[in-house]
């Protein structure tokens, strides 16, 4: 229909409009650029006000006070502003096709998102101008074992595989609770329930599925062993049958796989601590984990990270003793803790979600920062290259306005591998434009359209997002 | 020896000094001394005094005489500003969302003018501390759902029965202008997603408005044959009709239909409406109020703008629209207050309304839309939005902006009565940090 064809032309002409953003005012990773005078908020190494960062290659090449840089740096003034480390979202469904749920098995350990990532959401735009420059992309909570994800770098206008965090360990999606036993809603017509309907039905589906994993993997080992005892040749051998879900369950029993599950009541984090314990592997993160404080003792001494939020609550039972200072509380008890939103609209103000856990329960503000930088930087073991402002980490950083906790401030630039991604002024100043550019695809349109009976004037369609 | 006088008055003086020094009931008189106070109305008050006496605000000013027997607080370093008010919110009528027998906003059927929300309130839900403590002291509970949802109740977060909580009800009956929903959706009779174009969608629209019309004359019609019986007793007596009963307070103008509706299209269409049947109409939501904000002027509709903290409606709008759209409404003059049209987190409402200051509307303008703004939408403008003598003791002292996260509420009055600021959330904390290593 015209108005949906007009709606994909205008889409287009903003993905085209922001594309070429990025690459005008982007730079190509070799260019350096000198942000200076601002209040640098480094995570890991303190707060140096009127300090300055050099960037090149991509790369934090100085940090400090008195930072020198070449005569062909671009330089930034950020006299009056603040900078951070880019903002790492370990919960989000943003860019992917279609669902995020392969809801049809109790496990689907095989499906991957990186299969199915979507360069077009214009949310990933929303989010960066957000502040954040990765996310964790998981699969949904439909299963108890989920399918694997897909770290991203928040790179508008790049493709599907330039957004992909080169290096990033892989992880997979388990889900504990209301969601996989589907007790919040009724199956389609004519549907049967799906195993499990219960807490002790979901349990049971993990273990079997890691009971199988593990059996395959001995069959694989068995094989290989005899290949070996052969100096290789394995001309009379069957191999094993492969299977894609096995495999992906063996690399989290050998910790090559990170398990980011997610839970909210304290008896099955527990549960699945010592489940996870069984089988000799660790669960990398426990996510939403609303009732984490409640058993935090248990999740520091197994080693699990925690990613939550600051203060959703009530909007499902296993969400009703959520409390706003689980961050602080489980942060006390010695657990790596991060912010998220999985929300598309929540990921644009992570910042401020932060500094709600100095508002409930008294963290300082690096520990607030470090919720949604460091630390989810940690719980993806990605923080050898970013989530935080130091020599030779990615130069991924976000200019604000002024203090990032405060609710006055505004983003007003991203950089992704010292790139600039997000630029507020050039934003504003291609509104007119692109405005300019959707009347004149109107009135092509229009033109071209049979001529109606004249109704009401048709507006653009309601996406309902 | 005179003995049973002497008990007498020592138990008299012991039970006014009790009144006097502990937990304030709303007949004690209380002081807050030393504060910066922020009236709204009038200009702030760099330090000063609030006396409350009786429920309401029985002084304000930077000199004002104590009174002799009242419970002092002082509030150096503090700031004093009126209870916030959420214009839009599910509180007390909702309590879990996924869990069906939680929820009262939504009764079956089209047309519910006549079920009022305000009995359904649930005094004790564990939502309503949770967001009082962070200064908000009054909200719009308002039903959901079909054409005529039902009429919204204004309720201060305080009291042990509905009754005691009721501010005004109704302040309107909530009507779901309905919408031309063309494009793409997702069918869950089918389990599949079909097309609906804009003329099959225009058509059903219509459809709804001629049976809205039908039913406003239908209104009118009852109203006239009541008239008649009150004068003419000889008429055959009129069967009660609760819908039509409840309809009749809009025609004349008294209640205002509460509008909800966010498409461009909608909002005209229902300005429009509102014309042709002669009511009084408060937009609700106004997602593209920004659009029409000279007509919204014109036409003197003030808007209840929320919530703030969403996406955009469309894929190609700026990525700030939700954000600047107040400080549009303001430009153009026209009266809005905020609303998050939520339970659960009514106390994000000062984040709401902080976001559009963030984006360019003025700080004093994001408060009025918080307190005396929705003060005069709702009618209650000599109760509550702001700290003048007479109002109703709505008071919040803070330790810093309201409107800035870090902020806490340090002491909070409703009617005058102190409210502890124990919630279900500060006793699970208590409870689980303090658990053994």
């Amino acid at each position: 229909m015209a108005m949906k064809t007009l709606h994909r032309l205008g889409t287009i002409v903003v993905g085209l409009m922001l594309v070429s953003l990025a690459q005008a005012e982007g730079r190509s990773s070799g260019q350096t650029i000198l942000i200076r005078n601002a209040t640098i908020m480094t995570v890991t190494k303190g707060t140096i006000k009127n300090g300055s960062i050099l960037i090149r290659d991509g790369k934090i090449a100085a940090v400090g006070k008195r930072v020198r840089a070449p005569a062909d740096a671009q330089v930034i003034d950020a006299t009056g502003k603040y900078v951070i480390p880019g903002i790492i979202d370990c919960h989000s469904h943003i860019a992917v096709d279609g669902g995020v749920n392969e809801g049809s098995l109790a496990v689907t350990a095989m499906v991957r998102i990186e299969d199915v990532l979507d360069p077009t959401d214009i949310n990933i735009y929303r989010d960066l101008a957000g502040g954040v420059t990765t996310a964790n992309i998981l699969h949904g909570s439909a299963n108890p074992i989920g399918g694997q994800n897909a770290v991203i770098k928040l790179r508008w206008g790049k493709t599907a595989k330039e957004m992909l965090f080169e290096g990033a360990p892989p992880g997979i999606k388990f889900a504990l609770g209301e969601n996989p036993k589907r007790s919040n809603f009724s199956p389609p017509p004519g549907t049967p329930r799906r195993f499990p309907a219960t807490r002790m039905g979901v349990e049971y589906v993990i273990r079997e599925a890691l009971t199988e994993a593990r059996e395959y993997m001995r069959k694989w080992d068995a094989y290989r062993q005899k290949v070996a005892a052969r100096n290789g040749d394995r001309n009379d051998l069957i191999p094993p049958k492969r299977d894609l879900k096995l495999e992906a369950l063996a690399e989290v029993l050998r910790g090559e796989r990170l398990v980011h599950a997610h839970c909210y009541r304290a008896d099955e984090i527990l549960m699945l601590i010592r489940l996870a314990e069984e089988f000799g592997f660790q669960i990398a993160t426990f996510q939403h984990v609303l009732e984490g404080y409640k058993v935090a003792k248990e999740i520091a001494a197994h080693g699990a990270g925690a990613s939550t939020f600051s203060d959703w609550w009530a909007y499902k039972v296993e969400a009703y003793d959520a409390i706003p200072y689980n961050a602080a509380i489980m942060t006390r008890k010695g657990v790596v803790v991060s912010l998220n939103s999985d929300s598309a609209e929540l990921a644009r103000r992570l910042n401020l979600e932060a500094a709600k856990a100095i508002k409930y329960g008294g963290l300082t503000e690096d520990e607030a920062l470090a919720l949604v930088t460091i630390n989810p930087a940690k719980q993806l073991h990605i923080d050898d290259r970013v989530g935080s402002i130091e020599v030779g980490k990615d130069a991924d950083l976000v200019i604000f306005s002024g203090h990032p906790f405060s609710v006055y401030s505004i983003v007003e630039k991203v950089f992704i591998d010292g790139q600039i991604y997000f630029d507020r002024e050039a934003d504003l100043a291609r509104r007119a434009e692109i405005e300019k550019e959707k009347e004149t695809l109107k009135e092509q349109l229009k033109s071209k359209e049979k001529p109606k009976k004249k109704t009401e004037e048709p507006s653009e369609k309601p996406t309902g997002r | 020896m005179k003995r049973q006088p002497i008990i007498a008055i020592l138990v008299t003086l012991m039970a006014l000094g009790l009144g006097a020094i502990g937990q304030a009931t709303p007949s004690a008189t209380i002081v807050i001394k030393n504060a910066r106070i922020v009236p709204i109305t009038a200009p702030d008050i760099e330090r000063g005094t609030v006396v409350i006496r009786n429920g309401r605000i029985a002084a304000v000013g930077a000199h004002v005489s104590i009174p002799g027997r009242a419970r002092i607080i002082d509030a150096r370093g503090l700031a004093v500003y009126p209870g916030m008010i959420d214009s839009g919110t599910r509180l007390g009528l909702v309590e879990i969302g996924a869990v069906r027998a939680t929820i009262d906003t939504t009764e079956l059927g089209e047309f519910n003018p006549h079920m009022r929300a305000i009995i359904a309130i649930h005094p004790e839900s564990e939502l309503i501390p949770v967001a009082r403590v962070n200064g908000i002291t009054t909200v719009v509970s308002k039903p959901s759902g079909g054409i005529f949802s039902g009429q919204a109740a204004l309720i201060n977060l305080d009291g042990w029965t509905w009754e005691e909580m009721e501010l005004k009800a109704p302040v309107g009956i909530v009507f779901n202008y309905p919408s031309i929903r063309s494009g793409r959706f997702f069918d869950f009779s089918t389990f599949q997603f079909k097309e609906r174009s804009y003329q099959k969608a225009k058509k059903e629209r219509d459809e709804k408005l001629k049976k809205i019309r039908k039913l406003l004359d239908d209104a009118r019609a009852y109203a006239k044959a009541k008239e008649a019986r009150a004068t003419d007793p000889s008429l055959p007596p009129l069967k009660t009709d609760h819908v039509l009963e409840a309809l009749i307070p809009v025609i004349r103008g008294e209640w205002p239909f509460i509008v909800e509706a966010n498409l461009e299209r909608d909002i005209k269409s229902a300005i429009a409406f509102a014309e042709e049947q002669n009511v009084r109409i408060v937009l609700s939501g106004g997602a593209d109020a920004w659009k029409v904000a000279s007509l919204l002027k014109e036409k003197n509709i003030p808007v209840i703008l929320g919530p703030i903290l969403r996406l955009p409606q469309r894929e190609d709008e700026p990525y700030d629209q939700p954000f600047t759209t107040a400080k549009t409404l303001y430009e153009a003059g026209v009266l809005f207050a905020f609303q998050t049209n939520d339970a659960a987190n009514v106390r994000n409402l000062p984040y709401h309304a902080a976001m559009c200051v963030a984006y360019g509307l003025p700080r004093e303008e994001a408060l009025k839309a918080l307190t005396i703004n929705p003060a005069k939408i709702w009618g209650v403008a000599d109760m509550v939005g702001s700290i003048e003598v007479g109002k109703l003791a709505n008071i919040v002292v803070w330790d810093g902006d309201p409107l800035e996260i870090r902020s806490q509420v340090k002491y909070l009055f409703i009617k005058g009565r102190q409210i502890p600021l124990t919630t279900k959330h500060t006793e699970l904390y208590e409870r689980y940090r303090n658990r053994p290593e």
